[in-house]
């Protein structure tokens, strides 16, 4: 289980700090799928990247199953149990994708077992298990090769900041799929950054953030109806967009 | 019979853990410790200077040559000279290398010059590696020169590598290409500590549809100093790429040179060069699958390597 309680994230400006993340609670149960969406701007990779410990919030206090991890570094809250997808995935000259899928399960991984990290987001494993991870694959290649690495460290926590972005070809059906499969392990909660109806739709939890703090959260089938009623304009007009969001 | 230090040596630079299989010679501290030449492939000395003679007969195909050269005493200078007359229709490989370890207080040195006749229509891999160590403050310095001519319609692959250990060197390379011929390089070199590192290619594109990919990576620590020139000149309906990629880390210098001449109108050539620190997201990528900063930077640079 995840827990923030009372985050607050400032950068500093000329001459005063500007309040990135104001004052931001919620938690990620056990088994539960949450997400977070909300307009650009609103600080929602700003939230992941505090959680995944790439930045530090200026007050207030993040526990994964009780533990406060608050002062740790990325190494051990990966350690511990947090996985990340990023945004805008990383290219590496000359590691090749199984070298980044055994670094990310932490150990030899056979080709067979490497290969079905990569069918389950979608591609033909035996083309993809040699290329390097370099320009020459392409976004949407690389967004999934950035989820199977997230499939192939099986933590109990892993975040994804935007999935849908730049999966062009590769159906909403698969990417839910893979969400799904990966609640089935034991407890294994999922913490998904999306502006997606249709990611929207399998959330157990769904939290609204917009300047910097959370403006609702409550159970999808609660929340995701006023969200499609424009209750809250900005917001809603993103998410009506449908379709991949490319935005951000 | 080889020392330990020795065998040590010749498995860091040509992988070998036992006498190798095919044609070979084996210089150890400035003279002969093996030979052996096969019926397509003749290893003789030269009569009038150090080094040796690789006569391979037209149409060999699948043998291997390996003239590994290791030096373990402090204050060993030499230059060696090795010619390879390769015949018409060889796919042949062929591993040099060299390797110092040096303990004492004196400079050692090994200056290899090489130079290939490869005739028509060959395919010939080249593996070159250097590696050095020792605890002594005498250097450890290797001057390789190399200069290939590749025949009508052959292939060359060069894979020149340099990781650990030498203190000093500048590599100095020449190729001269006929119709249709093909070169590729592949250069990997890491310096460290205060080492110094100099390499530089020429490549003439002499005959119509020749090629040639000059590829340099490298990786630049602590105080060394790297400067990589590579010149491609086209004189006939030809394409040229050359491309250096370096990581530079610490206090280090790097300085890419990289040239083109058209002599001609239908002459394709380009040129890539880039410098840059490791980029801060890699690291951050590695260390969000539970690496820590060291061993993601470690990560990066032996990919980068590869």
């Amino acid at each position: 289980m995840l827990e923030l309680k009372n985050v607050t994230f400032d950068v500093e400006e000329a001459d005063s700090a500007r309040e990135i993340i104001r004052g931001v609670s919620f938690t990620v149960p056990d088994s539960k799928f949450v997400v977070i969406t909300g307009p650009n701007g609103g600080g929602k990779s700003t939230l992941a990247r505090l959680i995944m410990g790439i930045e530090k919030p200026s007050s207030g206090q993040i526990l994964l199953d009780g533990q406060d991890i608050t002062a740790l570094g990325v190494t051990e809250r990966a350690r511990l149990g947090i996985s990340f997808a990023l945004q805008q995935p990383v290219r590496f000259k000359g590691i090749h994708v199984v070298d980044l899928l055994r670094l990310a399960a932490g150990k030899t991984l056979s080709v067979s077992e490497a290969c079905e990290y990569l069918s389950a987001v979608g591609l033909c494993a035996r083309d993809y298990i040699d290329r390097e991870v370099n320009a020459s694959l392409s976004g949407g290649e690389m967004k999934r090769i950035e989820i199977a690495t997230v499939l192939a460290r099986g933590t109990t926590l892993s975040v994804f900041d935007e999935p849908e972005a730049g999966i062009d070809l590769w159906s909403f059906q698969s990417l839910i799929q893979v969400f799904e499969n990966m609640q089935k392990r034991s407890h294994a909660s999922i913490l998904v950054i999306s502006h997606q109806e249709r990611i929207l739709n399998i959330a157990d939890t769904i939290i609204l953030l917009a300047d910097g703090k959370v403006q609702a959260q409550g159970r999808k089938d609660e929340l995701l109806p006023e969200l499609l009623k424009s209750t809250v304009p900005v917001t809603c007009s993103r998410i009506l967009e449908g379709g991949v969001s490319h935005a951000q | 019979m080889l020392s330990e230090i020795q065998k040590r040596l010749l498995a860091e630079i040509a992988d070998l853990h036992k006498t190798p299989e095919g044609a070979y010679n084996i210089r150890a501290d400035g003279e002969a410790a093996g030979r052996a030449s096969t019926a397509n492939i003749e290893i003789s000395s030269k009569p009038d200077k150090p080094g040796i003679d690789i006569r391979i007969k037209p149409g060999t195909k699948n043998e291997s040559v390996h003239i590994p050269v290791v030096l373990s005493q402090t204050g060993m200078k030499e230059v060696v000279y090795n010619d390879f007359f390769i015949g018409d229709g060889c796919d042949v490989v062929i591993v040099a290398g060299c390797g110092i370890s040096n303990c004492g207080d004196q400079d050692s040195a090994h200056d290899g010059v090489h130079c290939f006749h490869i005739g028509r229509d060959c395919r010939v891999k080249y593996v070159e590696k250097h590696y050095g160590e020792g605890t002594g403050r005498g250097k450890r310095i290797m001057n390789p020169r190399t200069e290939v001519f590749i025949g009508e319609g052959s292939s060359v692959e060069m894979e020149m590598v340099q990781i650990k250990g030498v203190d000093d060197t500048k590599r100095s390379t020449l190729a001269a290409l006929d119709a249709g011929a093909r070169l590729v390089v592949h250069e990997r070199l890491m310096t460290h500590a205060g080492q110094r590192a100099e390499s530089e290619y020429t490549v003439e594109l002499n005959g119509p549809d020749s090629s040639a990919d000059v590829v340099s990576r490298s990786v630049a620590r602590d105080k060394s100093v790297q400067l990589y020139r590579s010149r491609i000149v086209g004189k006939a309906l030809c394409s040229g790429h050359t491309e250096c990629d370096a990581i530079i880390m610490d206090e280090a210098k790097v300085l890419a040179v990289p040239e083109l001449e058209a002599d001609c109108v239908d002459a394709a050539l380009i040129h890539e060069a880039a410098i840059g620190k490791i980029a801060g997201d890699q690291i951050i990528k590695l260390m969000t699958l539970g690496l820590t900063e060291a061993e993601a930077e470690e990560q990066i640079i032996n990919g980068f390597l590869r």
